[in-house]
């Protein structure tokens, strides 16, 4: 089949040089953070100073990220699930999962750490397997499967825990939380890590394309021959990994697991970024660098109100409304609506500039 | 007398003439079908006349006096009743309250449920059921459903009842309890505009019948007059006269190795037990009217619809498929009748388009690199003639024919032994039409077996070395070299 001519005789196109183009996509997340990182500095001129005590970096800006680690390991698998066309509302529980796995293994008295993290790891994938099975197999709409979790999640971890907050001492878990490695908090580079392998799988292998032909028309992929049900559940699965980690460093964080607190509603925040990155929650094209922006935002923000020394209680107020703000710009509806205000308005000026 | 009348009736959609000056009359106390492949305009012709779409021209009156509806509600208050081929009640709630939805008898402002279950049982009496009105719709079959919902409508003192396709889901009994329901209301002096794809319940049941083609009155007749195969003539535009078939050179191709066998495959519900073969470098076509089984065909072929009984051989090794995955392993490649849903990936670019089986077929662990991907879109571009800018652009905003095209491209990236192709020109512009019937031939000289779906006879004539006919969901005849014309496959479509 591959000698078709029927344009036998027309000279093939000259190869074109192509340009790598300029995303739009990119665009307005960004300017966004930009804008708060300027605020920020208004506000507090030492915002960006970094300094390094006993090998360690300091500063805000440093304390952005690391506080934001375990909501940008949300964001990322959360990505790939959005970009499915579902959505997981479990993975704050599954954080409070893993962290009781982990907390009572350690007062258990299992030595090996890896065994540790790999038993919280399993709890993850786990979940992620149940969460992807009810969607693909069951065929359940992913907002009521993963709202089992997250009931059933905080449920399983308070079983766990008897009911307690499980405390323990293990300065090799611990590490997880808060230690240091190349100058950098555990969980930045944690983050980082897991970042680079995700992206490694989805762009260098075909499962990228897969994620987002299923997201795009989940009809069509199952007519071409991609495994729907499979791509489905390895983004749960992934998630559900995402989640234990996130776990695990807010475990280590406080030495302790607390199935009640751990993780709560940071789902929320993970799916809040997708959305401020620029994703579609109806699925199809993903960025995780882009949702990796939208977790920046919010954790920036939340860091400006602070520092702006606004009272605590306009936290929430002044959260939604940025939030709208920056969805507003994204939509293509609000900036015609602009675009064609603009518009008016220069008209208007030109010929007052006539008369 | 006229009860409904609507003349020169035109609906114009973006690109498309659905209604172009059609007339449509129906009598007090008959039965009138209104027939019409695919695209023929007649769910627009029946949204106009049911309200639930404004023409853009032509005038409409209803005993005698001219009529505008706004809405479906309007065309209901006046006596215009619609039962869809999906039962559009509430399956939860009670046949009662089915039948008296938005219209309770109320009793000091309350509603009087003992009236209600009282009446209900007395329209459901006059229609020969006698069932318990309390209990919930869902609890009864299709059939008896299809019958409340028609009761529900001739109750609200319908005068016109319009039964759009109401025996797709019903089995012969019940369409036969539905027909003695129609021809009592006849009989009563409603008029009844039937639409169906079967032709058997059109002459069992109906007076007069009107044919539609392309948005355009082909005809009105009287069905007692009317010959099948006039019928099948009228509806496919063509007239009952022996052509010469449009292949100038048949290859003997009776020889070769039998490529695809399928014995007596069925699907539950919508194949009957069908026997084909197509061999390597033949192409079989698939002829019927709307619904006659052709889709259903090709569908159980790649294992989107799993087979319940029957076998399927190809290459002489018998295939269970469970899903297009694996027909696509074996070499075959569909692409299917509903461009929108099941073929494009719309946001996706035509790169990535016509990447996608390939790679499926390759598996994930196995990327085709962007490199690659761009000398096969260029090279699939240039030689199906897509007509786009780059290959970037997203498919969903390429034309139908050159959509058609980036689809057919997909699947000759995998380079199939057997290409399926269910309806390959629907929605397709003239132009592209005849570009998407010369990849099709050139297909053929290439060597690759085809199965091709089409319910235009001379696109089948063109490259058919073999014709299937389908009726009522099962092969009803096969024609071969020099026997095929639009005559036999005309016939063989009437034919009971």
């Amino acid at each position: 089949m591959s000698n078709l001519n029927t344009t036998a005789g027309r000279p093939p196109a000259p190869a074109k040089i192509k340009l790598p183009r300029v995303n739009g996509r990119y665009l307005w997340p960004l300017l966004g953070l930009f804008l708060l990182l300027a605020v920020n500095l208004a506000i507090t001129p030492e915002f960006f100073r970094i300094e390094i005590q006993d090998g360690r970096l300091y500063g805000s800006l440093i304390d952005v990220l690391n506080r934001s680690a375990p909501v940008a390991l949300l964001a990322i698998g959360m990505t790939l699930v959005i970009a499915t066309g579902g959505i997981d509302l479990s993975v704050g529980a599954t954080m409070a999962i893993a962290g009781a796995v982990c907390a009572n293994l350690i007062v258990g008295g299992v030595d090996s750490i890896f065994l540790v993290v790999a038993a919280g790891l399993a709890a993850g994938l786990m979940a992620g397997a149940v969460n992807g099975g009810l969607v693909s197999y069951m065929g359940i709409q992913p907002i009521v499967a993963t709202l089992i979790l997250m009931v059933a999640g905080r449920g399983i971890a308070q079983l766990i825990n008897a009911g307690q907050i499980v405390t323990f001492q293990s300065e090799a878990f611990a590490f997880i939380g808060t230690g240091t490695l190349l100058g950098l908090p555990f969980p930045i580079v944690l983050v980082l890590i897991v970042f680079a392998l995700v992206q490694l799988l989805m762009r260098k292998t075909a499962l990228g394309l897969f994620v987002e032909s299923v997201g795009c028309n989940a009809g069509a992929s199952y007519y071409l021959g991609i495994n729907q049900r499979a791509v489905k559940i390895v983004a749960y699965c992934i998630a559900g990994i995402c989640a234990a980690l996130a776990g695990m460093i807010s475990a280590a964080d406080i030495q302790g697991s607390d199935a009640n607190n751990a993780g709560l509603w940071l789902e929320l925040d993970a799916i809040l970024a997708v959305v401020i990155g620029g994703a579609s929650l109806m699925g199809g094209r993903f960025s995780i660098p882009l949702s990796i922006v939208g977790v920046l935002v919010i954790q920036c923000l939340g860091t400006t109100i602070i520092m702006s020394g606004l009272p605590a209680k306009f936290n929430l107020l002044i959260k939604a409304v940025v939030v709208i703000f920056v969805l507003l710009l994204q939509s293509p509806l609000f900036q015609q609506q602009m675009g064609a205000l603009f518009a008016r308005f220069q008209k208007r000026t030109n010929t007052e500039a006539k008369v | 007398m006229n009860l409904l009348s609507l003349s020169g009736m035109e609906k114009r959609y973006p690109g498309v003439k659905a209604l172009d000056g059609v007339d449509f009359q129906l009598r007090a106390g008959e039965i009138h079908a209104l027939l019409g492949e695919n695209g023929a305009g007649k769910s627009t012709l029946v949204k106009v006349m049911t309200g639930a779409l404004q023409g853009d021209g032509g005038s409409m009156s209803f005993l005698g006096a001219p009529l505008k509806l706004k809405s479906t509600a309007h065309a209901q208050s006046v006596g215009i009743s619609t039962v869809y081929q999906e039962v559009n009640l509430l399956p939860n709630l009670t046949v009662a309250q089915n039948l008296y939805l938005g219209r309770e008898p109320k009793r000091f402002g309350l509603i009087d449920w003992k009236r209600i279950n009282r009446q209900s049982r007395e329209v459901l009496k006059r229609f020969d059921l006698d069932i318990d009105v309390s209990r919930p719709l869902s609890s009864f079959s299709v059939a008896v459903q299809q019958l409340i919902a028609i009761a529900r409508g001739v109750d609200m003192s319908a005068k016109v009842l319009v039964l759009d396709e109401p025996t797709a889901s019903l089995d012969a009994d019940e369409c036969e309890q539905l027909f003695g329901v129609m021809r009592e209301l006849r009989d009563k002096g409603i008029g009844i505009v039937f639409i169906t794809h079967f032709l058997d319940q059109v002459y069992a049941v109906c007076d007069r019948i009107t044919v539609l083609r392309n948005g355009q009155l082909v005809g009105e007749f009287e069905a007692a007059t009317l010959s099948r195969s006039e019928l099948v003539g009228h509806m496919l535009g063509k007239e009952l006269q022996a052509q010469t078939h449009g292949r100038e050179h048949r290859e003997e191709k009776s020889l070769t190795q039998p490529l695809l066998e399928v014995q007596e495959l069925a699907v539950s519900g919508s194949l009957q037990p069908t026997s084909l073969c197509v061999r390597r470098g033949e192409a079989v076509g698939l002829a019927g009217l709307l619904g006659s089984g052709r889709s259903e065909v090709c569908r159980a072929v790649f294992g989107v619809d799993r087979k319940t009984s029957g076998t399927l051989k190809v290459n002489d090794a018998e295939k269970h498929f469970l899903q297009p995955a694996d027909a696509i392993s074996e070499g075959l490649a569909l692409c299917p009748e509903d461009r929108k849903t099941s073929g494009i990936v719309g946001p996706l670019s035509i790169r990535e388009n016509i990447a996608l089986a390939l790679q499926a077929r390759r598996g994930w662990w196995r990327p085709i690199s962007r490199v690659e991907q761009e000398r096969l879109a260029q090279r699939f571009i240039r030689e199906l003639q897509i007509a786009t800018p780059d290959a970037e652009k997203p498919i969903e905003q390429l034309s139908g024919g050159n959509q058609q095209k980036v689809i057919l491209a997909r699947w000759l990236a995998t380079s199939p032994q057997l290409l399926v192709l269910d309806e390959p020109t629907r929605g397709v512009d003239i132009g592209a039409h005849a570009e998407i019937l010369k990849l099709i031939r050139q297909f053929c000289r290439d060597g690759m077996s085809l199965l091709v779906t089409s319910s235009e006879l001379d696109e089948l004539l063109a490259f058919s070395d073999r014709v299937a006919v389908m009726r009522d969901r099962r092969k009803v005849a096969e024609i071969e070299g020099d026997d095929i014309t639009e005559g036999n496959i005309m016939r063989a479509i009437a034919e009971a």
